[in-house]
């Protein structure tokens, strides 16, 4: 505890401002903690050997040109999995720490983090899984597959995709970056007021937190409004909203869901910003601040956010279960109510995290049923995939695995969230171990679950080889062990009244569960590393994995009528669409491929604005958490210019020769005829 | 954890039978609950409010499994019966709807869901906790002429201090109730959000600062239980325990016999140094409290030179808000009208003081600070 302090005190002493450097100097390196200086001289190296890689291969120009200024839809999804698998390693690491401290702890030792790094470390864990891994993910997927499940070229504003993608970047940068320079927030990942406030948090941790989710969740408003107005207007004829895949649907509530709940994160955080910042009281115990506005705000976000997290991936499973079982969804129009009636419902659901904040019986009440009401059209939508699975030709492959593991945990996830919000039970639950296992068994069992489904499922499509089975299945059990591990003794230790975020314990009577618990996360590891070891093993055997049909799974949605990867114009000729699941009617009426008659194809052009945009926010983000004040205003009104003098750039778009279209084409027909041999 | 660990001959058997009933309901539940058998405070507890509030959870647990469970052995049952390899099984690619298959689909999670909302509804309404309770346990019904123990609770960093103005005396980290007395914790925060939590005694509630929340419970069953905050404060979060204990009249006056004379006065000055933060603060007694210290402790007017929060936000209702309300407040700092109800007066604008008589009338329907 002492390193701490000596921490505190070192960051207080700089309180005086520098003109120039602002709060920076030599004491907010905290390499006095030995895991964040190893934690640091392993990231330094790893950073090096990639850089030097890079060069060697002379890939920078390589990446520069083909992927960061890209303004495909394909790469953005794609990079924008990049961003989340990078940070699930980090944010997994906090989860191992947390878990093998506290098996440590709870075994009668000390531990290895005293309680100011154990406090940064759990906020950080859950500010990355839900921010910078399930967002990312989930926005990947919805960007990758939503454009051509709808027959498009591209999203409604390609600059803009790009420009949200390097915003969200811009904030993971800012929060790997508070591990070495600084420290970052102790608040819990919602930074409950007043403990948010400046009076007890005065570190700059709460600062990285504030700039890092304002410039991230302007990317994520931007890519929402992006995705809607693409899925309303850029549809292939024929396609009417009831001739949507499911996924498009859930695509289409989820971004509806960001556009409207994202401007309450700003406003929320930038109240807060304003009380730390500018000596307002919005949220403060003191001058009339209201901290209970500011839990109420927060949740008024939060909970739509967990919809904008679980709508894609159900999603997701419509897509593959059908496919997996050769049949049509069952119950397509349910599924569709479902959806938007879990999209409007979880607007009127957030007092259900705060029962135990003295609301009255009735208040309690509505919300608790309202929260129980919800569970309705969820179930029915397991109903749905039951019975798509009825009287079907079930394969098990790794995505469908991946579907039974979803849909036998996500109950028991969902039923304990029930629980949850009867509020009497609530109040013996809440902020328990039994809520860090509720959210963990339906964010894993449900979010992550889907997101390897997902990837499995549609790697072929991006990248022309199926991954490996092998490795993939081990993935699969290793995840699927090692959660239960990990979070039915957790379950027990709620009822047994053990409370989230501790990190001393007064008995080592829990011992034993938190050492299966840590066991369990263990396991996870090993599914972490099987997935990636699965990935290396895919890319060596492409060749002997190769799929030149495009449709490697006999899928049922227009993405598999294109070939692997798809051409960057998505389509020689926008398809029409006659009915739902509109490739398999292709299919079944013999739909033969045009090869001649190409036209020129109206393109947008690549673009360095986002990434330049985003490194001025970046840069100005870090300034304003440091105070330097200077940087701060020159970086602002970079940006500023910057933005405005791309809207004078008219250089922006071109259309791609018949030619070119031709001989793309030609290419693949060539393969497909080899294919065929 | 926070099981009993002083048992007492007191316990009569319709309790333990009781308990033993809703342990065995829970070992059917999940293996693992069975695992930990009796040790589960939450469903296991000693206080009548946490009683019923494990039932609650049984209940409603019982009562989701019957959609939960079929759900689970069809998706089981089918992923075995419709697999690839069994070409036995029907296999009809394009049956995708079946009317009634869709109303039992949307009727019987709504069917629970409606029983589930009736029990919420009920059950929120009874075990309010700002309610006075309804009984003492199942059984024994409350007593008209006791009226409930009055313990005064706030959160400081990071420890917990009780005031119980009946016996004019304060505790840090203990507190001590009467067996079958129904209690009324009177809570707030001199700090962050923080959670009052005895799991063997009642549901949580919310200790925060400038608010007082309330909890009603009882305890049945002598003991020593454990309490802690249950939301997370900050950096001694983790040692920031108390010990609830429950004891008998007789045990309950020799304790605060032991604390009158162990003890030293808690004034203004007192609390105030206590005030500032402190990890694993040992116990400490207190055998005096001074008048209008809880109005000072809620109002956030703990410091000497501090405007209390109800004072402050009677001058911004008379008219003194805004930036008015800033520069009264540095004006006007250590006046508290718990202390004096005139000296308000001299902070509204001038304008208003014409109702002086008013408002002071008005004043003083507010209920006096509880004399201890």
């Amino acid at each position: 505890m002492s390193l701490s302090h000596e921490a505190a005190d070192g960051i207080a002493h700089v309180s005086g401002v520098d003109p120039f450097w602002g709060k920076l100097s030599w004491g907010v390196f905290p390499f006095y903690e030995p895991i964040v200086l190893v934690t640091f001289i392993v990231v330094v190296l790893g950073g090096l050997a990639v850089v030097g890689a890079l060069t060697y291969y002379r890939l920078w120009g390589y990446l520069w040109k083909e992927w960061f200024t890209s303004i495909d839809h394909k790469k953005i999804g794609i990079m924008y999995m990049v961003l989340g698998l990078i940070m699930l390693l980090r944010g997994f690491a906090d989860a191992l720490l947390m878990r093998g401290h506290q098996a440590i702890a709870a075994s009668g030792g000390e531990g290895y983090l005293n309680a100011h790094h154990y406090d940064q470390i759990f906020t950080a864990h859950g500010v990355i899984m839900i921010f910078f891994v399930a967002m990312p993910f989930v926005t990947g997927f919805m960007n990758y597959v939503m454009p051509l499940q709808i027959g498009a070229r591209d999203v409604a504003f390609p600059f803009l995709n790009n420009l949200s993608l390097w915003l969200t970047i811009s904030g993971a940068v800012l929060i790997m970056l508070s591990l070495f320079v600084g420290e970052f927030s102790t608040a819990g990942w919602l930074a409950y007021a007043p403990f948010s406030g400046l009076e007890y948090s005065p570190s700059v941790g709460m600062d990285y937190y504030l700039w890092s989710l304002n410039i991230a969740g302007i990317g994520t408003t931007l890519s929402g409004i992006n995705l809607v107005v693409t899925i309303i207007k850029m549809r292939a004829p024929g396609m009417t909203l009831m001739k949507m895949p499911v996924f498009v649907w859930t695509t289409l509530c989820t971004n509806i869901l960001i556009v409207v709940t994202f401007p309450v994160l700003a406003a929320t955080l930038a109240l807060l910003t304003a009380d730390r910042y500018l000596g307002t009281h919005f949220f403060t115990n003191d001058l009339g601040g209201n901290p209970m506005m500011y839990v109420n705000l927060i949740w008024i976000w939060g909970h739509p956010e967990v919809y904008i997290l679980i709508l894609p991936i159900f999603g997701i499973f419509s897509e593959i279960v059908p496919t997996f079982t050769g049949k049509r969804l069952f119950g397509y129009t349910s599924m569709v109510y479902a959806t938007c009636v879990i999209m409007v419902l979880s607007y009127i659901v957030w007092l259900h995290h705060f029962f135990t904040m003295g609301a009255g019986a009735n208040v309690n009440a509505f919300f608790g049923i309202t929260t129980m009401i919800i569970s309705i059209p969820t179930g029915a939508k397991i109903f749905n995939w039951l019975f798509t699975m009825y009287k079907g030709r079930i394969r098990f492959e790794t995505p469908m695995l991946w579907v039974m593991g979803f849909m036998l945990t996500f109950v028991i996830g969902g039923m304990t969230g029930v629980l949850l919000a009867v509020p009497p039970a609530d109040y013996v639950l809440h902020n328990s171990l039994f809520l860090i296992a509720h959210f963990h068994n339906v964010i894993i069992g449900g979010v992550v679950f889907g997101i390897f489904a997902g990837i499995i499922y549609w790697w072929p499509k991006a990248f022309g080889f199926k991954l490996e089975p092998f490795w993939g299945n081990v993935s699969f059990w290793c995840w699927l062990i090692g959660f239960y591990l990990a979070f039915m003794p957790l379950y027990v230790l709620g009822l047994m009244g053990v409370t989230r975020r501790i990190s001393q314990f007064e008995t080592t009577f829990y011992s034993v569960y938190f050492v299966i618990a840590l066991v369990g996360a263990l396991f996870v590891a090993a599914g972490i590393a099987a997935f990636l070891v699965q990935i290396y093993v895919s890319i060596r055997n492409r060749d002997a994995l190769r799929d030149v049909t495009g449709d490697p799974w006999n899928g049922r949605t227009l993405e598999w009528s294109t070939s692997s990867p798809p051409p960057y114009y998505n389509f020689a000729f926008t398809p029409r669409v006659h009915e739902l699941d509109a490739f398999t009617q292709m299919k079944r009426e013999g739909f033969v491929r045009p090869t001649e008659g190409f036209v020129p194809i109206h393109m947008p052009r690549y673009t360095a604005t986002g990434v330049v945009m985003a490194g001025f926010m970046t840069v100005m983000g870090f300034a304003l958490i440091w105070h330097i004040w200077w940087l701060a205003a020159v970086s602002f009104a970079a940006t500023l210019v910057y933005g405005i003098g791309h809207t004078f750039n008219y250089d922006r778009d071109y259309y791609v020769p018949a030619d070119e279209v031709k001989d793309i084409e030609d290419q693949r027909t060539q393969l497909l005829a080899g294919a065929a041999e | 954890m926070s099981r009993q660990l002083s048992n007492s001959s007191v316990q009569n058997r319709s309790k333990r039978r009781k308990k033993m009933k809703r342990a065995f309901s829970a070992a059917a539940l999940l293996p693992l609950i069975a695992l930990a058998g009796c040790d589960m405070v939450v469903l296991d507890p000693s206080g009548d409010v946490a009683a019923q509030q494990a039932d609650l959870i049984l209940y409603s647990t019982v009562l989701m499994l019957i959609v939960i469970i079929p759900v689970m052995a069809l998706t089981v049952f089918f992923a075995w019966k419709y697999r690839e390899s069994n070409k036995d099984a029907t296999y009809e690619p394009d049956w995708d709807h079946s009317t009634s298959l869709e109303i039992i689909i949307w009727s019987v999670p709504l069917a629970i869901i409606i029983c589930l909302a009736g029990l919420t509804y009920v059950a929120t309404h009874r075990l309010d906790p700002f309610e006075p309770l309804r009984r003492v346990s199942d059984g024994q019904e409350i007593d008209p002429n006791v009226d409930p123990m009055v313990i005064q609770v706030s959160a400081m960093d990071w420890k917990w201090l009780f005031i119980y103005p009946e016996e004019g005396i304060a505790t840090v980290n203990e507190v001590v109730a009467i067996v079958d007395r129904p209690i009324k914790f009177e809570i707030t925060s001199t700090t962050v959000m923080n959670s009052f939590f005895v799991p063997a005694l009642a549901g949580q509630i919310y200790a925060m600062s400038g608010m007082q929340t309330e909890l009603n419970a009882v305890i049945n069953e002598p003991g020593i239980y454990n309490g802690f905050s249950a939301n997370y404060s900050g950096e001694g979060f983790s040692q920031m325990r108390f010990k609830f204990h429950g004891k008998d009249q007789a045990d309950f006056d020799a304790w605060v016999e032991q604390v009158r004379a162990q003890g030293s006065e808690l004034d203004r000055e007192t609390l105030a140094s206590l005030n500032q933060p402190s990890i694993s603060h040992p116990v400490t007694y207190y055998n005096s409290v001074e008048t209008g210290l809880w109005d000072k402790i809620v109002n956030l007017c703990i410091e000497d030179d501090s405007l209390c929060l109800n004072d402050m936000m009677m001058v911004d209702a008379l008219g003194g808000g805004g930036l008015e309300g800033l520069w009264n407040r540095e004006m006007f700092r250590g006046i508290c009208s718990a202390d004096d109800p005139g000296a308000l007066m001299a902070m509204i604008r001038p304008e208003m003081r014409i109702h002086e008589d008013e408002i002071i009338t008005a004043m003083t329907l507010v209920p006096p600070a509880p004399a201890n």
